[in-house]
């Protein structure tokens, strides 16, 4: 397997202090490797957008980071926390090394700027000796590689539709040329025909330029095409991690199994649907023990009890996977 | 919730049906445009057939702007409409002031998307669904066992864990089925569900749509199921009708149109939508899209078939014909406006 870019060792992150503290975050270890997309799905409320924001460091009080590491390994040079960055040397580091797409970015460009001066603003600002000439070359770059014609460049985010902003968004992210792009629900918004030719072309620029990839959503079959490898997060945990390929037809947490039997197939036979009886956990009162053993349906005598960490499995593939799960118990704990 | 069981058609019969229904809303002219001759509409629905059926669910898929949520608000009458025909059990209907709403709403429900938005956060479960009742004269003698009977059908039980219970303090997926308990309440014949599942979370979707089919099932409702997603419309409907562009564009059996689509722009919604046996590294740009998946301004939609401008079978008559629904011939019932199936017509 390629080399690690960015590492998530044990890292907590809680809405509030003291006793009423949620914690949303809860000792996730997670490894993005060079050149890889890892997509991350989970229900609404698993926490994907808390670890996304605790990772770069971008969380709004009450959230805080109360516990980990975030190792960054440059191209360059030795690898750092970026939980030990100073605010400036954090500056630096978002968007030039690791960049961010949020949930709903398309309706974050400022609307009384033109797209380029939001481009080109991102380049002076991180390098203000380039050239005014260059600034607008660079972008004018940019915006062809995701799709978006040099006539539009003048234009206002008003007078373009949800699918070419949700570009312009990809395109900023990609200005500086990061090591990381982390996305949160890039694509949600959108329909399926835009989504598709969207994510063809970020897959296509990734190959092109190098980059990594975290992909957030909820929707796994769009997952399984277009990511390398899969985590699967449940209430603030991530409950099993391995190539999509693997999470697709052989998934080992009963979680994972219920979200891919929740979803109609387009094509094929008619698969029995199960889904996934009750409800998302509370944070609040997150259940002890297995927090999905109140909906799992193979729950046993230890799972209301002990917590089961993430770990290898004692399966034939356990090298390249790891799950949360008593039915099977880690081999060699992750992290 | 006495009379629920009570027949008010034979299984199978027409319920609700449109007819060349048409909707364009005004657009809201600039100063300078205001001499100009020609009035600009937003031309959101038009020329649309559709057929509800007693104990069947019809599903409208397309993307977002296509005018799903139009034609819905149509049959619901919530909009006059600008052209064609509602018909209820064959007799054209028109709603005019709150009376006859009432009395139309009491055997057409409409269930939106956002559940959150649909209920009223100052009141309880119990105050929704008894004014429910109460305005459709259905909470019979004992309002307590009605309220009762409504939460079971939606499985929400025990119904007391409900009753008084603040919109807030369900989850969404409780919530919508709280908003169908309301729908339910008026002991409709037709249910009008505009994305009843697309703002829940992906576990608890599947638990929703099994409850719909159920009660289409048991109280034999004729539902419409809007949705832009085409997988769940092959799961959860009879029959599926695609809307491009505020047209049908194609329609026929859900198992069908799915499997075997004949509109080229049925083709592209399929091969576009997620498909986890497609898995990474082959993800070929489409071809069956010549434009940028952009959809085309409805103010002046294109002449012709209106998918003309994307579609990689265009012909010269494409874009100033507007083509016919056309049989396929590969299954009863199956139909697509497009050119390509004119056997008659020259090429
Ligand atoms: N500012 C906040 N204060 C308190 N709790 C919060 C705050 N922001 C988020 N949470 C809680 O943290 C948990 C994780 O939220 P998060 O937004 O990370 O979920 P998510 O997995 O991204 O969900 P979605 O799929 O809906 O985007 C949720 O229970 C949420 O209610
Ligand atoms: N009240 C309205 N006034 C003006 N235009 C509208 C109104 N409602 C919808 N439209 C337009 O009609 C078209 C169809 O919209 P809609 O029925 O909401 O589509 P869908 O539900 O398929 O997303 C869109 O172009 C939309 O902008
Ligand atoms: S640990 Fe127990 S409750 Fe949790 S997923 Fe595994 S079997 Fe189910
Ligand atoms: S009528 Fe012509 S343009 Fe329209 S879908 Fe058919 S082939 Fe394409
Ligand atoms: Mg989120
Ligand atoms: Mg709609």
């Amino acid at each position: 397997m390629a080399e690690p870019v960015l590492e998530i060792r044990n890292l907590n992150v809680d809405y509030g202090l003291g006793d009423r503290a949620v914690h949303a975050v809860r000792d996730v270890n997670l490894t993005l490797h060079r050149g890889e997309v890892l997509g991350l799905a989970g229900e609404s409320g698993s926490g994907k957008s808390t670890l996304a924001y605790g990772m770069t460091r971008l969380l709004a009080p009450p959230g805080v980071i109360t516990g980990g590491e975030v190792v960054y390994h440059p191209q360059q040079g030795p690898a750092y926390d970026v939980l030990g960055l100073t605010d400036r040397q954090l500056r630096a580091w978002r968007w030039a090394e690791t960049a961010i797409v949020f949930q709903g970015a398309m309706n974050s460009l400022n609307p009384v700027h033109k797209i380029s001066t939001q481009l080109t603003d991102v380049l002076k600002a991180h390098d203000p000796k380039m050239s005014e000439h260059s600034r607008s070359a660079r972008a004018r770059e940019m915006l062809k590689l995701v799709g978006i014609s040099a006539d539009r460049m003048d234009a206002y985010p008003h007078q373009l539709s949800g699918g070419m902003r949700q570009r312009v968004m990809i395109g900023m992210a990609l200005i500086l040329q990061p090591q990381v792009v982390i996305m949160d629900e890039p694509t949600t918004a959108l329909d399926v025909v835009m989504q598709r030719q969207i994510l063809g072309q970020l897959i296509e620029l990734r190959e092109r330029l190098g980059f990594s990839v975290i992909f957030i959503t909820h929707d796994l079959s769009l997952l399984v095409e277009f990511s390398n490898r899969i985590a699967i997060m449940y209430g603030g945990r991530i409950v099993e991690e391995a190539p999509a390929a693997t999470i697709y037809r052989d998934a080992l947490h009963p979680y994972s199994k219920g979200l891919l039997s929740s979803f109609p197939a387009l094509r094929g036979p008619k698969r029995e649907l199960a889904g996934i009886p009750g409800s998302p956990p509370d944070l609040a009162g997150m259940p002890a023990g297995c927090s999905f053993h109140p909906r799992c349906p193979k729950a046993f005598e230890p799972c209301n009890s002990a917590i089961p960490v993430l770990g290898r499995p004692d399966t034939p593939d356990g090298a390249g996977r790891s799950v949360a799960c008593w039915l099977h118990p880690a081999e060699q704990p992750v992290g | 919730m006495t009379s629920i069981q009570d027949a008010k058609a034979p299984a199978g019969e027409v319920v609700l049906e449109a007819i060349g229904l048409t909707k364009h809303f005004p657009v809201r002219r600039r100063l300078r445009d205001l001499f100009r001759r020609q009035h600009s509409a937003v031309h959101a629905v038009d020329d649309v057939h559709l057929t509800l059926r007693r104990g069947q669910v019809v599903a409208l898929v397309g993307e977002s702007g296509s005018g799903k949520s139009t034609v819905a608000r149509l049959l619901a009458q919530l909009y006059p409409r600008t052209g064609g025909d509602i018909q209820l059990h064959g007799e054209s209907t028109r709603v005019k002031g709150g009376s006859s709403f009432r009395a139309y709403a009491a055997r057409v429900q409409m269930i939106f998307q956002d559940p959150f938005a649909s209920l009223n956060p100052v009141h309880t479960i119990r105050y929704h669904l008894t004014r429910a009742l109460k305005i459709h004269h259905n909470a019979g003698d004992d309002l307590d066992a009605a309220l009762a009977e409504l939460l079971t059908r939606v499985s929400l039980t025990p119904p007391e864990r409900y009753l008084d219970k603040f919109p807030h303090e369900l989850s969404g997926g409780q919530r919508q089925r709280v908003a169908i308990a309301r729908a339910l309440g008026a002991q409709p014949e037709a249910l009008l569900a505009d994305e009843p599942v697309s703002m829940l979370d992906v576990s608890i979707r599947l638990g929703v749509l099994n409850l719909l089919r159920d009660l289409k099932e048991r109280l034999d409702l004729a539902i419409l199921y809007i949705t832009h997603d085409i997988a769940s419309a092959r799961y959860f409907a009879d029959q599926t009708m695609v809307m491009y562009a505020g047209r049908m564009v194609e329609g026929g059996d859900s198992e069908t149109v799915t499997q075997t689509p004949a509109h080229p722009y049925t083709r592209l919604l399929i091969d576009s939508a997620p498909d986890p046996d497609r898995l990474t590294g082959d993800v070929d740009p489409l071809e069956e899209d010549r434009g940028n998946g952009e959809p085309p301004s409805l103010i002046n939609p294109p002449s012709g078939c209106r998918f003309h401008p994307r579609c990689p079978a265009a012909m010269a008559r494409c874009s100033t014909d507007l083509p016919v629904p056309l049989e396929i011939g590969d299954a009863p019932g199956h139909w697509a406006a497009c050119w390509l199936y004119d056997k008659a017509g020259a090429r």
